[in-house]
């Protein structure tokens, strides 16, 4: 049985699916996985997508090998993926920290429900932002990108793919049960539409030892050349602090050397990573930032807030990580008031506060449900009442119903 | 403007797959935009199930179905269930060999599982009401809902199921009352 990797058509198509297709279109020929809800999806189209093209979809024993497995993938060439949701995401949290110090490009869902612990396996949240940042040990930079509909699942797997490729570092895909569970219309292109960013390879021929060192950059990005098992370069591979060639070098500037480097990796490279989508913000005093479903609310709520007269605008996060800090400063020049809409208790309203010097007035619910667009309206007009009156009150809103 | 429509009934008798089939015909073969979304968990398992479809000319921001414009009831339990959510002026179609209304609702029937029985498969029931929701309620046009069928089955039931729909399509629209 076969079928073609890419899938180009126009269809109505559920956004588990929609990621699933958006892998193969990258080039993904390696999955492994355990099943969690609402990922699942993702899991069983694979498990039938993938012989289709000769790729390799394995189950796994539980989200600590299937993470093992797509790093294991990865060295070996593959362009690799895991999905899961919160719990097999906190499960995955070690190895996570192995790929950003092995630099091993992989990507991984997660379609985030109602947490923390095993919370609300069928309905959403996007409780797990911080998690993505900051849930292995030690420092590091990450990359994540929140989609806001099937489309863009597709779409920003084929960039968390091309991401992690181009920079040799984990990707994770920041989904919530709302936009994984949707069917909507999903364009995918020809092939050769698809885009493409290269593994960045050794120069020189495998054999000749000493040119090679799979952890120096060989160019001012940061960025080593990656050999791939198999083909004769001898590479060393640990997670204990290493030197350019690979080996354990346990001393406190090879440490800080590499740690740096490894975020300065992500951070000078931002600019290649970040998405944001811009929505009424030429002229905006008050702006909205949101991300993944709630964006679709908080959407209509800036154009409903608009139709009154209100100068407000949305930013939209499509990346999370990294924050698009320089971007948020820059809106502080022109904001009287930002306003935060996610599903989470302020995980990202914490982030903005961090940048601007106007309040950041929250519009957050702990998960199960997403919030629609009223609330967030509602805290638009409040602002735009306030505007001028000091000291500003911080309104956080619970929603309990 | 928006549309919000959902299509309910008892586990088995294709809600999924009627959903499906609307949205596509909306969203690939109307040009313009569809959202779908299903209940999920233990509420999905049994009992009333429904698929939630909101349709619109521009890009749809929230995806929920709140309160119906057209609501189709394909059990009792579904109507009892979903017809109080649904606007008081909501479009309502009903299985009308199943479905007892309440006494001040004036929704349209079909006896939609006995016809499709008459075609020899009680399965196709979600095609004949598709076929009467599309008569009545002009939501999606005849033909973009034909091809969304025919690209939604098996290419042998292909023919049934367009049976099926013509068979609603066609049934004299009458109100029961």
């Amino acid at each position: 049985m076969s079928a073609p990797r890419v899938h180009t058509g126009k269809f109505f198509m559920h956004g588990d699916y929609a990621c699933a297709e958006g892998a193969l279109a990258a080039g993904c020929d390696f999955f492994a996985g355990y099943p969690i809800t609402p990922s699942t999806e993702i899991a069983e189209h694979l498990s039938y997508r993938m012989p289709q093209i000769g790729g390799t979809f394995i189950q796994m024993e539980d989200e600590l090998a299937s993470i093992a497995a797509i790093i294991g993938a990865s060295a070996a060439g593959a362009r690799s993926m895991t999905a899961t949701s919160g719990p097999g995401l906190s499960l995955m949290m070690e190895n996570l920290g192995l790929a950003v110090m092995l630099e091993t490009p992989c990507v991984i869902i997660d379609i985030q429900r109602g947490s923390p612990s095993t919370g609300l396996p069928t309905m959403a949240g996007q409780s797990d932002v911080m998690q993505a940042q900051w849930g292995s040990h030690g420092d590091y930079e990450i990359v994540a990108y929140a989609p806001s509909s099937p489309q863009e699942i597709f779409d920003l797997t084929v960039l968390a793919f091309n991401v992690a490729d181009r920079f040799r570092t984990p990707v994770i895909l920041l989904g919530d049960e709302v936009i994984g569970h949707m069917m909507e219309r999903v364009v995918i292109p020809n092939e050769d539409e698809i885009m493409h960013w290269e593994r960045k390879r050794p120069k020189s021929p495998p054999g000749n030892n000493g040119n090679y060192k799979a952890f120096l950059p060989d160019d001012d990005d940061l960025v080593p050349p990656m050999a791939h098992a198999g083909e004769g370069y001898r590479v060393h591979f640990t997670g204990l602090t290493h030197d350019e060639q690979g080996y354990p070098a346990m001393d406190a500037d090879t440490h800080h050397k590499l740690v740096t480097r490894l975020i300065d990796k992500i951070r000078s490279n931002a600019d290649q990573i970040i998405r944001t989508e811009e929505y009424f913000l030429d002229d905006a005093e008050i702006v909205v930032i949101s991300y993944g479903c709630t964006a679709r609310s908080a959407r209509r709520a800036v154009r409903e807030a608009r139709e009154q007269g209100i100068k407000v605008g949305m930013l939209r996060l499509i990346s999370i990580w990294p924050f698009p800090e320089q971007m948020i400063k820059a809106l502080g020049e022109q904001a009287n008031a930002f306003i935060v809409a996610e599903m989470n208790l302020g995980q990202i309203r914490r982030e903005v506060e961090r940048f601007v010097s106007q309040p950041v007035i929250g519009v957050h619910h702990a998960g199960g449900a997403m919030i629609p667009p009223e609330p967030i309206l509602k805290e638009i007009v409040n602002c735009q009442l306030k505007t001028g009156e000091k000291p500003w009150p911080k309104v956080m809103i619970l929603r309990s119903d | 403007m928006r549309t919000e429509i959902r299509i309910s009934g008892f586990g088995g008798q294709g809600v999924g797959l009627a959903g499906n089939i609307v949205g596509k015909a909306i969203s690939i073969y109307d040009g313009r935009e569809a959202v779908m979304t299903q209940a999920y968990g233990p509420e999905a398992r049994g009992g009333a199930s429904s698929a939630n479809i909101v349709a619109s000319e521009r890009s749809i921001d929230y995806p929920f179905v709140q309160n119906p414009d057209i609501l189709i009831a394909l059990s009792q339990e579904a109507y009892t269930k979903f017809r109080p959510d649904a606007k008081p002026d909501a479009l309502i179609l009903i299985d009308d060999g199943l479905v007892h209304p309440f006494e001040d609702d004036q929704p349209y029937g079909i006896p939609a599982t006995h016809l499709a029985e008459e075609l020899g498969r009680r399965i196709v029931t979600n095609m004949v009401m598709l076929g009467f929701f599309t008569a009545v309620t002009k939501a999606v046009s005849r033909e973009a809902m034909e091809e969304a069928i025919k690209s939604s089955v098996k290419e042998k039931f292909i023919e049934l199921n367009l049976n099926a729909f013509e068979t609603g399509f066609n049934y004299v629209k009458e109100k029961t009352s």
